[in-house]
């Protein structure tokens, strides 16, 4: 099994198929809420000239929550979106990758998401590389 | 001043109702899902989302639902339901040069390292209306495929400043002021002015672009690189003390090549405007980075001709529809008070005009 970082589980979660993750996770361990699921945004910043200052570009919905499971770990979650189950499921896997189950929860839910993720990001790379393009230029009768 | 009045409330009732049937249409067509409006009316959603100025689908094809295809009206209900959210914080300003491209195309170099890939474009077609679409449930075939390098494209103006051929573009991290939590000031700093023109009502924005191009604060606008494409939005959680991914989001990003600057200690450089747009905008984008550069005619030591589209204050406090609208759309609520003043003050002013008249005629 490959070493996943806490750092990119969350972001997987966080950019998982919100149906995808529930279909992965037929059954979740009790957990008690230190924050139940709540919807809000996120300032996105862009920066001047893509390499300069950053400035504000707009907003974007995110769900946030955090709970413990019986174990007594912490899950934490950030998704993109305002679903509130997304955001307890990527709450609940987050705090399972800090058990002693890390392994069977990487198999089993962090996997397939990396793998479909990574396969429909290839699907639309390939279908942008057929339409890429070599421009000519001509040299046209009045230029002689 | 405006006077409110009451009453009315039975006929207000029966026209939301009235409305909620014409919205909804012949009820013998099927009615439309705000999925299908997100799958398949997705350059009206990113428009929504960019004027709206919250990036969420869903939302924004619930809006365009709601507002009968009216996208002003479906902005401002965005934008309304976005006053009712916490804002959890700021990311990190998103790395475009990272961005997965599905169009990148430059109009200055024709062998752009990395290739000039077209992508999901209208241009190049004729412009036909194509009467297959009338005809029901056609899938097309599937898009073709090549095989794809992955690795992230290079800037293309990136090659032109490692030659000094353009103005760099270096900053700071300072804290970037933010037009929805402060009242914008004048003179506005150019952060603030890229926020008002991504937000900005896009056909206002083309028309001020267009104005440049047609010679008004003319700046000879080269797309040196358009890219649209996703990008991972990171944000630092206190909580973990350190950065996550909380979502990827699709941008465009135009950065146009301008007519050079010089002086006495620095030799000629091209200079710079730049667009960043939600979504696939890439009309959005041009303009708003021709507009950019208009407006950026005074730290680059140009003329002000007196354009419409150099004057900050012409711009930025006409760039929002959602303002614009608002005070333009009140007009036609009920005015009567007002309104009556002014008919007394013109019978006044009738009365003694004709009396003078009649005076000086005898």
């Amino acid at each position: 099994m490959t070493q996943i970082s806490r750092r990119d589980w969350m972001g997987l979660l966080a950019r998982a198929p919100t149906h995808r993750l529930a279909a992965l996770m037929p059954a979740e361990p009790d957990a008690a809420f230190l924050r139940p699921p709540e919807i809000g945004t996120v300032m996105v910043r862009g920066r001047i000239g893509a390499t300069g200052s950053a400035f504000n570009l707009g907003e974007m919905t995110v769900t946030r929550c955090t709970l413990q499971i019986a174990s007594g770990q912490v899950g934490h979650a950030h998704v993109q979106g305002r679903d509130r189950d997304h955001a307890r499921r990527a709450a609940v896997v987050d705090a399972l990758m800090q058990t002693e189950s890390a392994s069977d929860v990487h198999a089993g839910i962090l996997t397939p998401l990396a793998q479909e993720e990574a396969q429909r990001r290839s699907l639309r790379a390939a279908k942008a590389a057929a339409t890429r393009v070599e421009f000519f230029t001509l040299v046209r009768g009045e230029d002689k | 001043m405006y006077v409110a009045v009451k009453g009315g409330e039975r006929a207000i009732d029966n026209a939301h109702a009235f409305l909620a049937e014409e919205r909804r249409g012949d009820p013998a067509i099927p009615e439309l899902g705000t999925a299908q409006i997100r799958e398949q009316l997705r350059l009206s959603v990113n428009r929504v989302m960019a004027e709206g100025s919250l990036y969420d689908p869903d939302l924004a094809a619930l809006g365009i639902k709601q507002s009968r295809g009216d996208l002003i009206e479906a902005v401002f209900l965005i934008r309304a339901y976005r006053t009712t959210l916490p804002r959890f914080g700021a990311s990190r300003p998103v790395d475009t040069g990272k961005m997965t491209c599905t169009r990148r195309i430059s109009a200055t170099f024709k062998d752009a390292p990395g290739g000039q890939i077209l992508g999901p474009t209208f241009d190049y077609t004729h412009r036909l209306l194509d009467f297959k679409l009338l005809a029901d449930g056609q899938t097309p075939p599937a898009a073709a495929t090549a095989p794809a390098n992955e690795s992230p494209l290079p800037h293309i103006t990136g090659f032109l400043d490692r030659d000094g051929l353009i103005q760099p573009e270096t900053g700071n991290a300072e804290t970037p002021p933010d037009l929805t939590r402060e009242p914008m000031e004048l003179p506005a700093p150019r952060a603030l002015r890229l926020q008002a023109l991504t937000r900005g009502d896009e056909g206002f924005i083309l028309s001020l672009a267009y104005s440049t191009q047609r010679g008004y604060g003319r700046t000879h606008a080269f797309v040196g690189e358009l890219r649209i494409g996703t990008v991972a939005v990171e944000m630092e959680i206190p909580e973990l003390g350190f950065a996550v991914e909380v979502g990827e989001i699709e941008l465009t990003e135009c950065e146009t090549v301008n007519q050079f600057t010089g002086s006495k200690t620095e030799p000629p450089q091209f200079t710079r405007g730049y667009g960043l747009t939600f979504g696939q905008t890439e009309r959005k984008a041009i303009a708003m980075s021709l507009v950019d550069r208009a407006l950026r005619w005074r730290e680059l030591g140009e003329d002000d001709t007196g354009a419409p589209a150099q004057d900050e204050e012409f711009v930025l406090m006409h760039a929002d529809n959602v303002q614009a609208t608002g005070f333009l759309e009140h007009i036609k609520l009920p005015h009567y008070v007002d309104f009556q003043s002014e008919l007394e003050l013109i019978r006044k002013l009738r009365t003694e005009a004709i009396a003078a008249r009649t005076e000086a005629a005898e």
